[in-house]
C-alpha cells in the first residue's frame, strides 16, 4: 500500500502524477509484487479528487502490465521494478552529485541546471543516428 | 523601515471569549501578505485592530511605527477594504468620491476617476446597483484613492464570482506596481493569494504557525516519500510537520533550511495550497486533510 | 481499510450495472434534462430558455456569476420552483413529483443550513424519519469518524462541521443524484479540503451523480469531470472537462485578424498587444497554422474565457 499526493499547479494531469508515484514506489521499492493499491474510494476521499481520475490512473497501469484489478477485491501491483538498480545506480548518483555541487559552485541557478540537463539529454539520439 | 503591523502579546476580549489571545506576530514593510487561518482564528479581530476600529484588552499593536487610530496622521496612512466590501447603497459612485476627497486630506481624485473611468462604470449610478464586483472594486478605489501607506483587505473578494475575483485581483497587482505600498490580505482561498502575494502568514488560534517569504516558503518546504521509517531515525535538520505511514511507505511533509536529499528517498515540491493545509491541520491535531491523508485514516 | 471498501473498483461509477444475462440493458436516463427551461420573477428572467442535458455519473460543476441563474436552476431541478416556460426531468421524472423521486435526489442548500436547536443526533434521528432509503450505518460511521459529539446541538458546531452534517445527511439519504449549491464558499481552506473529501468519497462509494455550483475554479478543477458555464440564464459551455480542455487552445503569434482564421476555429476571446494577438480559440481539428504558438488551457482559463467574452457581448 503507498499514498498518493497530488499538485494541481505542476501542470501535470493529475492521473499521470498518480501513475508516476506508482512507478516510483515501484523502483524506490516501496511497492511489490502482490501490493494491494489502495482502493478509488481511498485515493479519491484522501485526495479529495475526483473518482474518475483515480480509474483512469489504475486502467493505465493495468494496460502498463504493472497492476492487475481483482473484482471487488482491488487492484494489485503485478511486477516489481527494484532489482538492485538503487544500489546499482550508487556510483552514478554520487557522479550526479558532483557534478550538481560543481555547477552551483559555478554560479548555476536550479533553473539554468535544469536546462542545461534538457538540452544534453534531449537531442542525443538525433546524435546517435548522425 | 518600520514593520508594517507589529504585534506584541496583543490580545482581544469580548465577554468571556477571547476573539484574539497572547498574538506576536510581525508583518513586514513593503510585502503583500497573504493572512490565511480558519475561521474564529482572530483575523478579522486583528486586521480591526490594525485599523484601530477595536482598541485591545492585551498588548500592543503598532501599525508602520504607530498606534492604530491615535490620529488623523496614523489614518491617514491606512487604507482598509472590510469583509464583503461595504459600500454606500443609496449614494452614487460621484458621491462616493466626493466623500473620499472630503475625509481624506491625502485623497488622489485623479487616481479615483481614472480607475472609475477604466472600469466602464458610471458616476452617477447608485452603488446599491452594482454587482458584487463592482462594488468590490469601488470599494478598493475608495482605499487606494487615499493613498495609504499600508492597505488591509479583510476577504475582500469571497463571494465574488471567478471572473469579477480575478478583476480584483488584477487591480490590486496593478497598485501595488504603481504605488509603494504594504498590502495584507486575508483570504479562505490559497489560489488567490499565491496569485498575489509575496509573504505568507498561517495564523491558528491567535499563534502563527509559520510565516515567511512565499517563495522562501515553497523552496524551504518538501514532500518526502521512503521507507518506513521512526521519525527519530530522520536528518535531525528535517522539521517534520506532517507524517503519515502506510504499508512500507512514510510519507513527510518536511521544513528543511538546506537541499534536502536522501538515498531511497523521493523528493517533490509542495504547493502553497498543501503546505498551508500541513501548517492547519498540524494546529488542528492531525484531522484527515492536508498533504497526507493516510495515517488518520 | 475497511471491508467492502474496494466495491466499485473496475467500474467508472455512475455507469450502470452490465445488464444480467436474459436481461434488457437499462438505459439511464439523464441526471438532468431541461429543455427551454426558464423562471421569471415579475418582470425579470432568472432563468432563459435553458436547453441543457447533464448525463449521470460525473461530478459538474456549475460556474457563473451571481446572479447569473445558477440557484435558480438548482432549485427548479430539486422541485422547490416551479418552471415558467419549458421543462426540466431529472433521473427522467420530474421533479419532486413523488416520493420515489424525492428519494433519487439529494440537497444542499447554500451555505449549508442545518437546525441550530437539534443536536447531531436528532438530525439524524431525523434523516432516518423523513428518508427511505436512509442508511443508518453510513451516517453514525460518518459521524463517528468526523470526530463529531452526538450530543452537540448544531449551533455549537463550527462552519466546517455544519457543512460536514449537512453533506452527511444528503449523503445518507442514498441518493442518485446530489445537488449542492455554493456548499463551501464560507469555509476556511481546511475545512473546505475535508468537505470535499467526503464528497469524493461519497462519489466513488455510491456511484453518485453530483452537480455542485461554486465560484471556487481550484476546487472544481480537483473534483469535477463536467463543467458547466452559465450566464445571465444561458448555458454558454457545458461538457466533459477532458473534451473541453482538448478542443480549446491558447494561440499566440504575429497580429493578426481573428476574422481570417479557419473556418472551424471558433474565437472564445481575443487580445492584441503591439505586434502580437493572444486568441482563445475552441475547434475540433488539431491547429496546423505555423504561425501560432499554440498551449493548452486548463479550466480556469476557460472559465474565465467565457465569462469575460459574455461579460463584454
Amino acid at each position: 500500500m503507498i499514498e498518493f499526493h497530488l499538485d494541481t499547479r505542476s501542470g501535470v494531469a493529475p492521473y499521470l502524477q498518480l501513475i508516476h508515484q506508482v512507478r516510483q514506489a515501484l523502483r524506490l521499492g516501496l511497492l511489490r509484487e502482490g501490493d494491494r493499491l489502495p482502493t478509488v474510494k481511498e485515493v479519491a476521499g484522501g485526495l479529495a479528487i475526483n473518482p474518475n481520475t483515480v480509474l483512469k490512473a489504475y486502467r493505465e497501469l493495468e494496460y502498463e502490465g504493472l497492476a492487475a484489478a481483482k473484482p471487488g477485491v482491488g487492484t494489485f501491483v503485478t511486477k516489481t521494478l527494484t532489482d538492485d538498480s538503487i544500489a546499482a545506480h550508487a556510483p552514478l548518483r554520487e557522479e550526479l552529485d558532483e557534478w550538481l555541487s560543481r555547477a552551483r559552485a559555478a554560479g548555476l541557478d536550479d533553473e539554468s541546471i535544469e536546462a542545461i540537463f534538457r538540452s544534453t539529454f534531449r537531442p542525443q539520439p538525433q546524435e546517435d543516428a548522425v | 523601515m518600520a514593520a508594517a503591523l507589529e504585534a506584541d502579546g496583543l490580545g482581544k476580549q469580548y465577554g468571556r471569549k477571547w476573539a484574539l489571545a497572547d498574538c506576536t506576530l510581525t508583518v513586514p514593510a513593503g510585502r503583500v501578505t497573504g493572512l490565511v487561518g480558519p475561521n474564529g482564528a482572530g483575523k478579522t479581530t486583528l486586521l480591526n485592530l490594525a485599523t484601530g476600529m477595536l482598541a485591545p484588552t492585551t498588548g500592543s499593536i503598532r501599525v508602520l511605527g504607530g498606534v492604530p487610530g491615535s490620529g488623523p496622521a496614523q489614518l491617514r496612512k491606512v487604507g482598509f477594504v472590510a469583509q464583503d466590501t461595504p459600500t454606500y447603497a443609496a449614494l452614487s459612485i460621484a458621491d462616493h468620491l466626493h466623500f473620499g476627497a472630503a475625509a481624506n486630506p491625502g485623497w488622489d481624485a485623479g487616481i479615483a476617476s481614472a480607475r472609475i473611468r477604466a472600469l466602464r462604470l458610471d458616476p452617477a449610478q447608485k452603488a446599491a446597483k452594482l454587482s458584487g464586483g463592482q462594488r468590490a472594486q469601488l470599494a478598493l478605489t475608495m482605499a487606494i484613492a487615499k493613498q495609504p501607506e499600508l492597505l488591509i483587505l479583510d476577504e475582500p473578494v469571497a463571494s465574488l464570482d471567478p471572473l469579477a475575483r480575478r478583476e480584483f485581483l488584477q487591480a490590486l497587482a496593478e497598485t501595488v506596481a504603481e504605488q509603494e505600498l504594504s498590502v495584507v490580505l486575508s483570504s479562505h482561498l490559497v489560489a488567490d493569494i499565491e496569485r498575489v502575494c509575496d509573504y505568507l502568514i498561517v495564523l491558528v488560534a491567535s499563534r502563527v504557525r509559520i510565516a515567511g517569504e512565499v517563495t522562501e516558503l515553497l523552496a524551504s518546504h518538501h514532500l518526502l516519500t521512503g521507507p518506513r521509517s521512526e521519525e527519530d531515525s530522520l536528518p535531525g535538520d528535517w522539521e517534520i510537520i506532517q507524517a503519515s505511514h502506510v504499508g512500507r511507505q512514510t510519507s513527510l511533509l518536511v521544513r528543511a533550511a538546506g537541499p534536502v536529499k536522501k538515498p531511497g528517498w523521493a523528493v517533490d515540491k509542495v504547493s502553497l495550497e498543501d503546505l498551508v493545509l500541513g501548517y492547519m491541520s498540524q494546529a488542528a491535531g492531525g484531522t484527515t486533510a492536508g498533504l497526507l491523508t493516510g495515517a488518520a485514516r | 481499510m475497511t471491508a467492502g471498501s474496494a466495491a466499485p473498483e473496475g467500474r467508472p461509477p455512475g455507469t450502470p450495472p452490465a445488464a444480467a444475462p436474459g436481461e434488457l440493458p437499462r438505459r439511464t436516463p439523464p441526471a438532468l434534462d431541461a429543455r427551454g427551461l426558464g423562471k421569471r420573477y415579475g418582470r425579470r428572467w432568472a432563468l432563459a430558455d435553458c436547453t441543457l442535458t447533464i448525463p449521470a455519473g460525473h461530478v459538474v460543476g456549475l460556474v457563473g456569476p451571481n446572479g447569473a441563474g445558477k440557484t435558480t436552476l438548482l432549485n427548479l431541478a430539486t422541485g422547490m420552483l416551479e418552471p415558467t416556460t419549458g421543462t426540466v426531468e431529472v433521473l427522467g421524472g420530474a421533479p419532486a413529483s413523488g416520493a420515489d423521486q424525492l428519494a433519487k435526489v439529494g440537497y444542499v442548500a447554500q451555505d449549508t443550513p442545518v437546525y441550530a436547536g437539534l443536536t447531531v443526533a436528532e438530525h439524524l434521528r431525523l434523516g432516518a424519519e423523513l428518508n427511505p432509503g436512509w442508511d443508518d450505518e453510513l451516517a453514525r460511521g460518518r459521524i463517528e469518524r468526523l470526530g463529531l459529539d452526538q450530543k452537540l446541538k448544531a449551533a455549537k458546531l463550527s462552519g466546517g462541521q455544519r457543512a460536514q452534517l449537512a453533506l452527511t445527511l444528503a449523503i445518507a439519504k442514498r441518493p442518485e443524484l446530489l445537488i449542492l449549491d455554493e456548499p463551501i464558499a464560507r469555509l476556511d481552506p481546511l475545512a473546505r479540503r475535508e468537505f470535499l473529501q467526503l464528497l469524493m468519497e461519497a462519489t466513488a462509494e455510491q456511484e453518485l451523480t453530483v452537480l455542485m455550483s461554486s465560484h471556487l475554479i481550484a476546487d472544481l478543477e480537483r473534483t469535477c469531470d463536467y463543467l458547466i458555464v452559465l450566464v445571465a440564464g444561458r448555458v454558454v459551455l457545458a461538457g466533459q472537462v477532458d473534451d473541453l480542455l482538448a478542443s480549446h487552445h491558447l494561440l499566440t503569434g504575429p497580429r493578426r485578424d481573428p476574422a481570417t482564421l479557419p473556418a472551424d476555429q471558433q474565437v472564445i476571446t481575443a487580445s492584441h498587444v503591439g505586434r502580437q494577438s493572444s486568441l482563445l480559440v475552441r475547434t475540433d481539428k488539431p491547429v496546423h497554422d505555423p504561425a501560432w504558438t499554440v498551449a493548452n488551457v486548463d479550466i480556469e482559463d476557460l472559465v474565465l474565457a467565457y465569462l469575460s467574452r459574455a461579460a463584454s457581448a
